[in-house]
């Protein structure tokens, strides 16, 4: 069995919001994504994905943010970690 | 220096908003020949904060780019008068290199709230899609994050992925997230960079008529295709304070969004 796993980015933390950005790597070999290699979204949305089969295995945690850095933008936050097994 | 090509504040508004302004076919061909021979052998290394004034010498190419009225009008709108060299570099993306760079910002974590540093870009020769030019992530740069630790991210909504002509140069906010595209093209592809410091207060050093125009407040309240909705509020919140950081002005505001959330009557502490 092999992994291929994509990664998503919503707008929020709800699995059925668009998708702001995407990632994915491949185990098995016959592709090699990566940084700038398309312009469109594989899914619209985090629920999209799951209706073609990837299973979910990992979503952010919502965590506030450190006193006196409420203002500060960072990483993204709605990162959703997505599998097959071939 | 060069004072009659100053960008307008809409344009300066523009790269704060979006972290980079983008120039085409500025360089003429004279020019970019001269550097396209000149960019396979390499540029020596300068002592780190080298005034420009100091540091290419007359005729050479990139004396010579320094000194088109455009670059030099709006290098100095953007850092002001008189700025250091930090380094500069030669980039080259080999022909069939297989991957992209990973997606980062150049040098540390920089949190300056009110100065900046700013990165020359320059294409010597056409960049088409195939040969992977840079890509740049809009309205990144105010984000807080160190180097290539953004290197997950693979695309974003609304990400450029620059084609240009011969002769275009970007200006790029020291923060902006970027990468060079795996280049699947059988030519070496080649940018030179000059990361350039300011030494003086960036305050204005723009054409300023057009201050209070609406094309200004367009500017810095563009929303970018991968915000997510609630952070993206946030980044109008930081444009807010680095457009009053560079203008002087210390009341300026966007739909309310910095005033509302530091109105606190009667207190001062």
């Amino acid at each position: 069995m092999k992994q291929r796993v994509l990664v998503l980015y919503l707008a929020n933390s709800a699995l059925d919001a668009p998708v702001v950005g995407w990632s994915s790597y491949d185990g098995t070999g016959r592709s090699a994504p990566t940084a700038g290699d398309g312009d469109e979204p594989p899914y619209e949305t985090g629920v999209d994905a799951l209706r073609d089969g990837w299973r979910l295995f990992q979503a952010s945690q919502l965590i506030p943010p450190h006193p006196g850095h409420e203002y500060d933008t960072s990483f993204l936050k709605h990162e959703f970690f997505f599998e097959k097994l071939e | 220096m060069e004072t009659t090509h100053l960008l307008s504040s809409a344009q300066v508004a523009r790269f704060v908003a979006q972290g980079f302004l983008r120039l085409d076919s500025v360089v003429p061909d004279d020019l970019n020949h001269a550097a396209t021979a000149a960019m396979p052998h390499g540029m020596p290394d300068l002592p780190y904060g080298t005034p420009l004034a100091n540091a290419y010498e007359e005729g050479s190419f990139v004396r010579r780019i320094m000194d088109l009225p455009a670059i030099a009008g709006a290098v100095r709108s953007l850092v002001g008068p008189s700025p250091n060299v930090d380094h500069h570099a030669v980039h080259v993306r080999e022909p069939q290199e297989g991957a992209a760079q990973h997606l980062h910002a150049d040098a540390i974590i920089d949190t300056r709230p009110d100065a900046f540093d700013v990165q020359l870009m320059y294409y010597p020769h056409e960049v088409t899609a195939e040969m992977g030019g840079t890509l740049l992530v809009p309205g990144s740069h105010l984000r807080r994050t160190n180097e290539t630790d953004i290197g997950r991210y693979q695309n974003l909504r609304g990400q450029v992925r620059l084609t240009c002509p011969a002769g275009t140069v970007l200006l790029l906010h020291h923060g902006i997230w970027h990468g060079g595209r795996r280049n699947d093209s059988a030519h070496r592809r080649y940018m030179f960079k000059i990361r350039l410091n300011p030494t003086v207060p960036q305050i204005r050093w723009w054409d300023t008529t057009d201050l209070g125009s609406p094309e200004v407040l367009a500017e810095l309240d563009a929303r970018m295709p991968w915000y997510e909705w609630a952070t993206g509020r946030l980044e109008i919140y930081n444009r807010i304070r680095l457009w009053r950081a560079l203008t002087c002005d210390p009341d300026f505001d966007l739909d309310h969004w910095v005033t509302r959330v530091t109105n606190r009557p009667g207190r001062t502490a």
